[in-house]
């Protein structure tokens, strides 16, 4: 020992080196490392890589090193979480993919036929040059998605509707048209109606034998206003069927008809997509269907309010252009002899060469009017009040303006014009396409250049409101009894006025008592 | 979003709808490279675009080495030529909420907000309100029926203000990009290597770009958790009404997309595991404020 400190001690600089390096190499407590290897360590990596200004980063190249050592177990359970989320989603996309290796027998068969699947690349490079839309790979995956679709539905006609933002999760949206003959839908629904009705029949008999117990049950006066029939498929707001799906390579979910009470729900209420088609629709007045059925309602309302064509595009079936007086064409076929309108007549701030070709929706909720029950006068009644209260801000004149209507007719917001024309090139004029921005329904975009034209929605679905939305006030809270004699409250009479009573009665009594007491004298007198 | 590569970038939030068209996109690579050399700038950024009723502004702000600080924002109308935006004041801010409706498109215009007021009080908003520019239609301290008055709002001054509130309001940036050194400055952390896939679904990764407000309000034992260089900015967990972010994954869990509902069109992305984020904001420069209806 002596030996050992004797060695030491000769140099008190080569002791003070050593003790310091002792200390440097005494491990820590909570991590087990020590200084001298992690600085070492640090400074190895520091002239490895030289990276500039490391004075400014050696804290990070420090705590990097000094993380490195503990992440080695978990790193395997992490690559695994990584991989199983982007992995899985890229399976299912792959499929999208993977189908048109599989087809390589079938384009002939298809060239044959018209396929009702679009261009959507075309479409997609027009909307590029508009500032709109997807990107393009996006935009692949959807064409890809819709050419599934077509292949396994039979339809006569498809269209990229466009995209619905969801607070978890998006939609996009299909407009597609069936052959003549396709039709599974109603049938699902009839027997759904028939077993609502039979529980309603069943509800409605233990209801009357309850009344017919207690008689002082009341009957309540409020009757629902009789249900607005809805439109029949492939007419009015239900022209078209559309399909959703959350991402594409995911199944495509068809949408139900909308029904006419769904869209005036619709009108009133202003809430957020969650992107579970089964979520339900929390809200006042209490919307009559799940976030399928009010996804399905925003799409006719934005259907209605913003498809637009060029003038010319669409023509009404007859060779006659009059308009017939009681409901309107219905119905418009594609121009054969259409001309391409001029990119300045496109662009024009008066809007009249752009003409709306799907119905516009009446207050009623349905394109073309019907009378409902026999409370036809009040009926009437209530729609003139529905078009006051309803938001000033719609362009909806009284009866719907008909199919084929030019866009100079579309009411304004406020003072804002209902559309914005522009022109996608200012630097190339020739070449550049004409965008409408709808100012009604943000994020309605339709452009069009020589033959071509389309229409497309990408939003978060509502409408635009220049004031705040405002619920609708809640209905005054019914009466229960009417209020008569027999149920009105008094106040029980007091002890002194109960005891003023019984005096005066005796009092009346006695004085009666006496009364006839003198009568009875008078009488035995006169005897 | 940052405009070196601004190009590619852009396809990041096209999912959610904001796209370039080709042209936009050149014009504006060319141009935000002078701008940043004009103005010396460490960075620019592509702020993004507000959408008016005739014509449409690009925004772009230019940041010096610390971010927060000397913010300088430019706008446009054809994505070449790049105008300087006032900084917006305060009282300058204040008024610009009263401007109600769209941008028109066209930076001169003035908004007209007409407030009519009872005599007495006109006469104390005349003495409050004599800070801010005003015309007033009447004379005030008339004794007899209301009083009028009206405030003419510049575009420029609304939309330099409607800026500063979304970057209050909205920008965000994922925790630990940027580093608070010990004297101050924020620099952004050039060892920051992204989120993991885990800590991008969570809402508290992300920190609102601004000085910290509920920040002092944590008590003591929350705080010492926290990292004084990382940790000196709100998270997204505290923000009111809960819900107001939706945070989705595309591709998987390769691209992570905020989407702010207050003010709808504000997107930010993120590629976890990758330094790439950014923002951009194109909508119509109105607040949502329905948000507490919809959600």
């Amino acid at each position: 020992m002596t030996d050992v400190n004797m060695e030491l001690n000769i140099n008190p600089k080569e002791q003070q080196f050593i003790s310091a390096k002792s200390y440097l190499l005494t491990a820590s407590t909570d991590t087990g490392l020590n200084l001298y290897d992690h600085l070492s360590r640090v400074l190895t990596k520091v002239l490895d890589e030289r990276p500039n200004n490391v004075v400014d980063i050696f804290e990070d190249v420090s705590k990097d090193s000094k993380r490195s050592k503990f992440t080695s177990d978990v790193d395997t359970v992490r690559d695994k979480l990584d991989q199983s989320t982007e992995v899985a989603l890229a399976k299912v996309q792959e499929k999208l993919f993977a189908k048109e290796g599989g087809e390589d027998n079938e384009p002939e068969e298809s060239e044959e036929l018209e396929t009702p699947l679009p261009n959507i690349m075309e479409l997609c490079f027009f909307f590029e040059q508009a500032g709109i839309g997807l990107n393009r790979e996006e935009m692949i995956r959807v064409w890809l998605a819709l050419k599934n679709l077509v292949d396994t539905h039979a339809l006569s006609h498809v269209r990229f509707w466009g995209k619905m933002f969801g607070t978890e999760q998006n939609y996009y949206i299909a407009e597609v048209e069936y052959r003549d003959g396709d039709e599974e839908e109603e049938e699902e629904e009839e027997p759904e109606e028939q077993q609502e009705e039979e529980a309603t029949d069943k509800d409605g008999d233990e209801e009357g034998e309850e009344e017919q117990e207690e008689d002082d049950t009341p009957k309540p006066d409020f009757k629902p206003p009789p249900e607005i029939p809805k439109e029949e498929n492939k007419t009015g707001t239900n022209k078209k069927t559309y399909f959703v799906c959350n991402d594409p390579g995911k199944p495509w979910t068809k949408l139900p008809a909308v029904t006419p009470a769904q869209i005036q729900s619709a009108r009133l209420i202003k809430k957020f997509f969650t992107g579970r088609l089964d979520a339900p629709v929390v809200s006042y007045p209490p919307f009559p269907g799940n976030e399928i059925n009010y996804l399905r309602a925003q799409i006719a309302r934005i259907s209605a309010g913003t498809h637009v064509s060029p003038m010319g595009f669409y023509q009404f079936e007859e060779d006659e252009e009059e308009e017939e007086e009681t409901e309107g064409r219905n119905d418009c076929v594609i121009n054969v002899d259409f001309e391409p309108v001029s990119l300045r007549d496109l662009c024009d701030g008066s809007l009249q060469h752009w003409v709306h070709h799907v119905q516009h929706i009446l207050p009623q909720g349905r394109c073309v009017w019907v009378k409902v029950g026999q409370e036809t006068p009040e009926e009437v009644d209530d729609e003139d009040e529905e078009e006051e209260r309803e938001e000033p801000d719609e362009p909806e004149p009284e009866v719907g303006p008909p199919l084929l209507t030019p866009l100079s007719e579309d009411a304004e917001i406020g003072n804002l014009p209902p559309w914005t024309p522009k022109v996608s090139s200012k630097l190339i004029p020739q070449y550049a396409i004409s965008v409408l921005q709808s100012n009604l329904w943000p994020g309605a975009h339709a452009f069009a250049a020589g033959k071509k034209f389309e229409n497309v929605y990408i939003g978060y679905g509502h409408k635009y409101n220049m004031d705040n939305y405002n619920p609708p006030q809640t209905a005054p809270i019914q009466e229960e009894f009417p209020s008569g004699p027999e149920i009105t409250e008094a106040e029980d009479p007091t002890v002194e006025e109960e005891n003023a009573l019984r005096n005066a009665q005796q009092e009346a009594a006695e004085a009666a008592e006496e009364m006839e007491e003198a009568e009875e004298e008078e009488d035995d007198e006169d005897n | 979003m940052d405009s070196e590569g601004l190009h590619l970038n852009i396809d990041y939030v096209g999912s959610s709808g904001i796209i370039l068209s080709p042209e936009q996109k050149a014009a504006l690579q060319t141009s935000l490279v002078i701008l940043k050399n004009s103005g010396k700038f460490h960075r620019v950024y592509f702020w993004g675009k507000i959408l008016g009723v005739k014509d449409d502004y690009f925004i772009a702000q230019g940041v010096g080495r610390d971010e927060m600080e000397n913010r300088k924002t430019f706008y446009s109308k054809d994505c070449v030529h790049w105008g300087l935006l006032p900084p917006a004041t305060k009282a300058m801010r204040e008024q610009s909420k009263l401007a109600q409706g769209r941008f028109t498109g066209d930076p001169s215009y003035e908004f007209e907000h007409t407030e009519q007021k009872k005599s007495e009080d006109g006469e104390e908003a005349g003495e409050e309100e004599t800070k801010s520019k005003m015309r007033f239609s009447t004379a005030t301290g008339e004794l007899e029926g209301l009083n009028e008055t009206t405030i003419t709002i510049k575009e420029e001054d609304r939309l330099s203000s409607v800026i500063a509130e979304i970057d209050e309001d909205v920008k965000i940036v994922p925790r630990s990009a940027f580093i608070k050194t010990p004297d101050g400055k924020i620099n952004a952390n050039r060892s920051f290597e992204g989120l993991s896939v885990s800590e991008s679904a969570k809402l508290c990764s992300y920190m609102h770009f601004r000085d910290a407000i509920c920040l002092q309000e944590k008590s003591l034992l929350q705080k010492a958790n926290l990292d004084k260089a990382i940790d000196f900015m709100d998270t997204l967990e505290e923000d009111i009404p809960k819900g107001s972010w939706s945070l989705q994954f595309e591709r998987g869990s390769g691209l992570v997309t905020l989407r702010s509902l207050l003010w709808l069109g504000y997107v930010f992305y993120h590629v976890p595991g990758t330094h790439m984020y950014g923002s951009c904001y194109v909508g119509n420069g109105e607040k949502n404020l329905d948000l507490p209806f919809m959600l």
